[in-house]
């Protein structure tokens, strides 16, 4: 006997409430994980957006011989607690670089100090009553107010909150992934060309394999004593420094883009193997002509997700003296340097309430990089994908 | 050797002593000049052996047939011919494929030298996903068959029109191979194979996934390419082998049980096994 129409769609009510249920409970968790997205980009955007604004206060600076002498005497002694003291200090170095400024008072503006700038954007200060009132004078006369922070972009660090900027941090990052991407790359792609399209399938080759699955899961400050054990202690690479860390980080990338490569080149189907080996291409042709141009959008977003965790990454640089402090923007690739993460790092260790906003400036920074960088792996894959 | 003899049911047909590889009827209207001479030939894949004590001689210029049912290794055979099983890490080979008086198997025979001799069109179009002039172009480049510009879009075009493409490509020539439909993607293997100018080409089931009309164009055009080329063909398909074939060969579990002039082989076959087979009476 067959079932009526009833009586089967009495029984499927059960299943369809079952995967009404499941439907529901997994639009929550995507709900849930999207809250705590939001909440955490929307809290180190309040946090962080002041640090793109800077305190600049207008006040007479009068270029003496005293000035040169004892820079904070170029500024009269109501404000002189007001200006930044890293700025006061610069002031011989203008008037040597700049001789026609000698002997003139002319009103400028300048940097104010962290305090000052703290108190305008309503945070916590440890300026005194006379000098809020002061602060708050110059801010009605329309001498004291928060200009865009160039200089968050363009120096280094320093332990001054008004001076420091994450530039030196930046660069060094720049220069430690070049580093990486250049080892790692070659090596990674051309191990999963081999382990994948050329080594014969026998028990070293299952060793290596597995082995290399095992490296990607590795607690990356492991490779971090392996740099310094290697590269500092056995071949002597200076530490510090961009080299040191990007061979370091390459060790960890690595893994990443030989996995992602090889998965890439296993999505090649065989047919296309076939039709080269048929038409006469040795192996090599054969990976060279069309199994990786076909494989390549995989290999570039393997690589741009291992080169984005790269970025990320502090404990191994730890290890290898590279959070430090660097208040110069270097671009040799053997002068010591540190990294955005360290940097971020290193101010949120700082006491100075103002470091609070500088560090999750920072972290705005390092994630708009992070997310152009995975959305060119996107693009690039996307284009690179239309071409059949 | 002996008990592939005593599962053959001989009947009273052929005239003179057979060589081993010799089919059983001869074709008078086919050529007779040696292409391929296989003897002995055994094949395993691990522990599994796929072919058992093949003999045949391929004669050139002829559409040979290989029929059977599925398993039975006609296509482990035919990748024998260009040594495509070198790809597959278990196989192991024994005896003799002789081709052009030299051993196929030999160490010091390039499997690389041997795919441009040998061609090869497979069951399922693939044709790469490059331009279709490229992939026409591509392995004559490779090869150095070609070194000028004009030369290499002769080539083309002669290896378009010799695959009966050329009309319903020549405007589109920049597009994507994988842009044809399949019968067309198919005949655009072909012409990829026949442009090095090889002496054989190999097709495993070069139509099964075509429709009536594609399969009908390209079994006319092995008909015009066999006065070029040797083409040794495997199909499930019986009147495809009728039509198209000079010489039929029967596989059934890694034997050669039959290898016939076509004719004979479909009307009154030497094999208790191939007649079954033919007539539909085998499972
Ligand atoms: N790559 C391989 N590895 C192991 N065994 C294989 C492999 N390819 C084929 N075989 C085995 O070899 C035997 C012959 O296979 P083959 O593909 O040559 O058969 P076929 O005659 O072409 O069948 P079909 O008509 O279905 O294509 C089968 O038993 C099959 O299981
Ligand atoms: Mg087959």
């Amino acid at each position: 006997m067959s079932q009526s129409f009833d009586e089967i769609t009495a029984q499927l009510k059960r299943r369809h409430r079952k995967s009404a249920r499941l439907k529901w409970m997994s639009m929550g968790a995507l709900i849930l994980a999207a809250a705590f997205l939001v909440v955490f980009i929307g809290d180190m955007l309040v946090k962080g957006l002041p640090a793109f604004q800077q305190a600049q206060v207008q006040v007479e600076v009068s270029y003496t011989e005293q000035s040169m002498q004892i820079p904070p005497a170029a500024v009269n002694d109501e404000v002189r607690n007001l200006v930044s003291r890293g700025y006061l200090r610069l002031i011989p170095g203008r008037m040597r670089d700049n001789p026609e400024l000698m002997g003139t008072t002319r009103m400028e503006w300048v940097l104010a100090d962290a305090e000052v700038d703290q108190y305008l954007k309503g945070h916590y200060t440890r300026l005194s009553d006379s000098q809020k009132r002061t602060v708050d004078r110059l801010e009605e006369a329309g001498r004291a107010e928060l200009r865009f922070n160039t200089r968050f972009f363009t120096s280094g660090d320093s332990k001054m909150p008004e001076l420091a900027g994450i530039a030196s941090a930046a660069v060094g990052t720049v220069l430690t992934l070049i580093v990486t991407m250049l080892v790692s790359f070659p090596i990674g792609v051309m191990t999963a060309v081999y382990l994948e399209e050329f080594a014969p399938d026998n028990r070293l080759t299952q060793i290596i394999e597995i082995n290399i699955n095992n490296l990607a899961a590795v607690p990356s400050i492991l490779f971090g004593l392996l740099g310094l054990a290697i590269y500092i202690n056995f071949f002597g690479v200076p530490r510090s420094t961009p080299l040191v860390g990007g061979l370091t980080l390459a060790l960890m990338t690595l893994p990443v883009i030989i996995i992602a490569t090889r998965t890439a080149l296993r999505s090649v189907p065989d047919t296309i193997r076939q039709a080269a080996f048929g038409v006469g291409c040795s192996r090599w042709q054969v990976v060279r002509d069309h199994v990786l141009p076909l494989s390549l959008p995989g290999i570039m977003t393997g690589s741009i997700i291992g080169l984005a965790q790269a970025m990320g990454e502090t404990a191994p640089l730890i290890i290898i003296g590279m959070v430090a402090f660097i208040p110069d923007v270097s671009t040799s690739f053997t002068n010591a340097a540190t990294v955005m993460p360290a940097q971020i790092f290193t101010w949120a260790g700082e006491p100075e309430r103002a470091f609070i906003e500088k560090t999750a400036g920072g972290i705005l920074v390092l994630l708009a990089v992070l997310i152009s960088l995975n959305a060119s792996a996107v693009w690039m894959r996307k284009k690179f994908e239309r071409r059949w | 050797m002996n008990q592939q003899n005593a599962d053959i049911e001989t009947r009273p047909t052929h005239k003179h002593e057979r060589t081993p590889g010799e089919p059983v009827n001869r074709n008078e209207d086919a050529n007779h000049e040696l292409s391929v001479r296989v003897r002995d030939l055994k094949l395993w894949y691990g522990n599994n052996q796929a072919l058992k004590n093949i003999n045949i001689d391929i004669y050139q210029k002829n559409v040979t047939a290989l029929i059977g049912p599925s398993g039975c290794g006609k296509s482990t055979f035919l990748r024998c011919l260009n040594r495509m099983n070198d790809l597959i890490r278990s196989v192991r080979i024994q005896g003799l494929i002789e081709m052009d008086g030299r051993d196929v198997n030999d160490a010091k025979m390039d499997e690389v030298a041997l795919r441009r001799r040998v061609g090869m069109v497979f069951q399922k179009p693939n044709p790469f996903p490059k331009s279709i002039y490229e992939n026409i172009a591509y392995a004559p480049r490779m090869h150095d068959l070609v070194s000028r510009k004009a030369e290499q879009d002769e080539l083309v075009e002669r290896a378009l029109r010799d695959a009966g493409l050329w009309n319903e490509v020549k405007d589109k020539l920049q597009e994507p191979g994988t842009s044809l439909s399949g019968g067309q993607q198919q005949r655009l293997c072909i012409a990829r194979a026949i442009a090095v100018k090889p002496d054989v080409i190999l097709m495993d089931e070069p139509t099964s996934a075509l429709d009536p009309i594609s399969t009908a164009t390209i079994e006319d055009l092995m008909d015009k390419l066999k006065k070029q080329f040797t083409i040794v063909t495997v199909t499930h398909n019986m009147q495809q082998a009728a039509r198209v074939a000079d010489y039929t060969a029967f596989f059934h579990l890694g034997e050669l049980i039959e290898y016939n002039d076509t004719r004979m082989m479909f009307s009154n076959p030497h094999t208790k096994k191939a007649e079954d087979y033919i007539t539909g009476r085998y499972g």
